[in-house]
């Protein structure tokens, strides 16, 4: 097995949720594309961490779980806020601070 | 070694696949099932990467919980549950672009830099790092960051019922 191997799966899954981010309207599907980015963060991580022998890169791949954990509940949480608000969860209705 | 490149390509194009089903399609729920599937397809490949313990931790969080409070928030913001044309704004052309510059120029650079790296695992299981060094790891030069992440995750469980509840 090459080490770029699984770079290069990272790398497609990586830009694959940039296009999720970039053009989906509904923002639970934007917050998944999140979660598609940060899984694609963590194969890099462990795969350096194999490729060095040691266990470091498994312990940023947990912490980066735990804040992805932290992230969509308090993501979902403004979604739901929002929703109430507004009866909608389209990205491009929320411009309150446009100028 | 065959054999695990095999299940790494078929894994990889299962992975792929779903990725790319779950950025273009018109369906909320299948949004999420299609999510399901890569997650497991990471965690297939940390088992790939002698990961085990993030294997279980990739299945237990991710897809026992993170997928599940997805679904609450697809069925709490009451989107349509069949299709629905109105899931992507009109910058699709612009983001394909974007998306693919940044492929090109992220595969150019692996390439350059890793392109002939072999991944060798030691013959003598003994040598991999195995759930007790990452518990080491943790509870010894970790320590700080590990408690400040338990805050952090307090923190935002707190916050985000603070946000979500009816006044």
């Amino acid at each position: 097995m090459y080490l770029s191997q699984f770079l290069l799966l990272a790398a497609v899954l990586f830009c694959i949720g940039i296009y999720g981010v970039l053009a989906r309207r509904n923002a639970v599907l934007v917050l998944m594309s999140i979660e598609l980015m940060l899984n694609a963060v963590n194969i890099n991580l462990v795969a350096f961490g194999a490729f060095r022998r040691n266990v470091v890169g498994q312990v940023f791949a947990l912490f980066v779980i735990a804040i992805a954990a932290a992230e969509v509940g308090v993501g979902l949480a403004i979604v739901l806020l929002i929703y109430r608000n507004r009866a909608s969860i389209g990205l491009d209705e929320v411009d309150l601070m446009k100028g | 070694m065959v054999l695990q490149n095999i299940a790494f390509g078929v894994l990889a194009a299962v992975m792929v696949l779903a990725a790319w089903r779950l950025v273009t399609t018109q369906n909320v729920v299948r949004a999420a099932l299609f999510l399901v599937i890569v997650l497991a397809g990471v965690a297939g490949q940390y088992v790939l990467l002698a990961a085990e313990f993030l294997f279980a931790v990739q299945i237990v969080v991710y897809i026992g919980a993170i997928v599940v409070l997805f679904l609450f928030g697809i069925m709490l913001t009451r989107a349509p549950i069949g299709r629905d044309a109105g899931l992507d704004n009109d910058q699709k052309a612009l983001s394909a672009i974007v998306a693919l510059f940044f492929l090109g120029v992220l595969g150019v650079v692996l390439v350059q830099a890793w392109g002939d790296t072999k991944l060798e695992f030691p013959k003598d299981p003994a040598l991999l790092p195995r759930a007790a060094d990452l518990g080491d790891a943790f509870l010894g030069p970790y320590v700080i960051p590990f408690e400040v992440v338990s805050v952090l995750l307090l923190a935002a469980l707190v916050g985000a019922v603070a946000i979500a509840r009816r006044d």
